[in-house]
């Protein structure tokens, strides 16, 4: 009676680790496949262009110079200025809703709406931001432009379609990821180290700032990262506030464009060595947006280790 | 040492011969919601001794222990009558903040918990969020308070290091450390052994000894030999009320109460 069953169950076993095994074989082939084709298409540009691509700030398509700077610039510059608009309110959000300065129930209605900011699609976002931002960002810019034309960041003609449009959607956008993943490792600091810290005559801001956010410090560089990463790779909200201009400048107000919205504008027109350059660019994205989540994990693992035994 | 004119006469707590009180709690009720947890406590805990608070799970000890350095304020729905007296004031008076009491009164958790810092940090975090700034004075603060928890031969050269490196009874005396770099006039201690090996459990009962000359120590165990250890006087609680309180080498001998007796004696508990 036993032995059977047994063995219809190690059956059974063996039917599931083929099936997650064909699960795992599938995702890491599908990459590989998709990495593949990108490289492949990418060829004939890299053996072309080499490493001048990287460092060319011309993208003139028809007269066959592809200089990829200005989007990596772009790129680092749309979410930096993302990271730096949406850490400061998305961790004091979070702070927020971890403690208790509210009741339960209204703090989870302001998680719940800063969660669904996640759910709107970037066409949305973009959207809104051609017709609310982009708007604002002119007459700011014109504003500041005529006050502090010297200052390279505010100087020459303000767009609304510009750097800073495109980041301040953006910071909108990561800000939920901020908040979600910050509030999580908040709330998982032990309630022992709040008794802790209020034991040796601390007040709340001092438990919070000395001895609560260093013990969630791995969870919130985890949430920056990850963040980070989501700006540098989002398309469509970016190409469709950012002006999408080559050329490179100091100033925020100015048309810029990112390797994503590069791809996005291009891509459907592209022809000959220019769909091999827009593949290449594609592959500097990717190397990226994997530098983002290699050097994230590693800081991730350092502090952890710091922090470890504390759970 | 003033003395006050208590609402009522001490009912259950005999006089503590030898030292005199630095604690006294008067009439106390404790209630979590609508569950009252202690009923009418009257204790005098003296200075400079060890007392041990001993019964039951859920007997409203470790409460009571809380109650000391308004712990229990931190909990919704918690609320008290009647009063504790520390050094003839009464915690709850308006002039006195409650962060002045609890540097006053230092805790020690029954589960260690340092704080993600190193060695130092955690033991001069008291005196930081005090305002002291000068390095000399920290330093100092940081020898003697890890000499007196009887661990500064251990990290005197690794103090830059993260605390949560230490063993588990050596993060038990750095959480001691920390509470007393304070210099508190009383030191809590909630089961502080019970996450520990015996020999780690020796080493801190050696300690409470030791610190028992300069604070004074109240004890929360469930360990009853512990009890014996280290307290000079004990309390027995039992569903939220003090069923007895006396020298602990009485208490264990010749209890008055029925009840007392049976715990002791392991008939229930």
């Amino acid at each position: 009676m036993s032995a059977p069953s047994v063995l219809r169950s190690a059956a059974r076993l063996d039917c599931f680790q083929v099936l997650c095994a064909a699960a795992c074989v599938l995702v890491v082939g599908v990459l590989a496949l998709i990495f593949w084709e990108i490289l492949h298409g990418a060829w004939p540009a890299m053996k072309k262009l080499g490493t001048g691509f990287l460092t060319g700030t011309d993208w003139v398509p028809h007269r066959g110079r592809f200089g990829v700077l200005p989007f990596i610039i772009g790129t680092i510059a749309t979410s930096l200025i993302a990271l730096l608009l949406a850490f400061p309110p998305g961790l004091a959000i979070a702070i927020f809703l971890s403690e208790d300065f509210l009741p339960r129930p209204v703090r989870q209605l302001v998680r719940f709406v800063v969660e669904l900011l996640a759910a709107i699609p970037s066409v949305v976002y973009g959207l809104w931001g051609i017709f609310v931002v982009v708007p604002m960002v002119q007459t700011a810019g014109t504003w500041a432009s005529e006050r502090f034309g010297e200052v390279p960041l505010f100087a020459g003609p303000a767009y609304g379609n510009s750097l800073i449009a495109a980041g301040l959607v953006l910071a909108l956008m990561i800000l939920p990821t901020i908040t979600a993943i910050a509030r999580s490792s908040l709330v998982a600091v032990p309630h022992a180290l709040r008794e802790g810290a209020y034991a040796l005559g601390a007040t709340r801001w001092e438990a919070i700032f000395g001895v609560i956010l260093p013990a969630a410090a791995p969870g919130v560089v985890a949430a920056t990262i990850l963040a980070l990463g989501r700006a540098m790779g989002e398309t469509m909200a970016v190409a469709m506030l950012i002006g999408n201009s080559s050329r490179l400048s100091w100033s925020l107000f100015a048309p810029s464009g990112t390797l994503a919205s590069l791809l996005a504008n291009q891509f459907g027109e592209a022809e000959g060595l220019q769909i091999s350059a827009l593949l290449y660019a594609s592959l500097v994205l990717i190397a990226f947006t994997l530098a983002v989540n290699a050097a994230g994990e590693l800081v991730l693992r350092y502090t952890e280790r710091r922090t470890a035994g504390l759970r | 040492m003033t003395t006050d004119a208590a609402p009522t006469e001490a009912v259950t707590a005999p006089p503590a011969p030898g030292a005199p009180d630095i604690i006294r709690v008067r009439d106390f009720n404790f209630f979590y919601g609508a569950n009252q947890v202690l009923k009418g406590i009257n204790l005098d805990i003296p200075e400079k001794r060890v007392t041990g608070f001993i019964g039951p799970s859920g007997c409203g000890k470790s409460t009571l222990l809380r109650s000391f350095n308004r712990m229990n304020d931190l909990i919704d729905g918690a609320r008290h009558t009647g009063d504790i007296r520390l050094a003839g004031r009464s915690i709850y008076s308006a002039d006195l903040e409650v962060i002045a009491l609890r540097r006053l009164v230092g805790m020690v958790f029954q589960k260690s918990n340092p704080f993600a810092k190193t060695i130092y940090e955690n033991v001069v975090y008291g005196l930081r969020i005090a305002g002291v700034r000068d390095r000399d004075t920290l330093d100092e603060a940081v020898e003697r308070s890890l000499r007196g928890a009887a661990l500064w031969n251990e990290v005197k050269d690794r103090l830059n290091d993260s605390a949560l490196g230490l063993s588990g009874g050596q993060m038990q005396r750095l959480c001691i450390a920390r509470a007393i770099a304070n210099r508190p006039k009383i030191l809590l201690m909630d089961e502080p052994c019970s996450a520990l090996d015996p020999i780690a459990t020796m080493r801190i009962e050696e300690l409470i000894g030791e610190l028992k000359s300069e604070y004074t120590i109240v004890l929360v165990t469930h360990n009853m030999q512990q009890a014996t250890r280290c307290s000079d006087f004990t309390a027995f609680f039992y569903l939220g009320d003090l069923v007895e309180f006396g020298k602990t080498n009485v208490l264990f001998t010749n209890p008055t109460e029925k009840r007392t007796e049976d715990y002791i004696t392991g008939r229930f508990g």
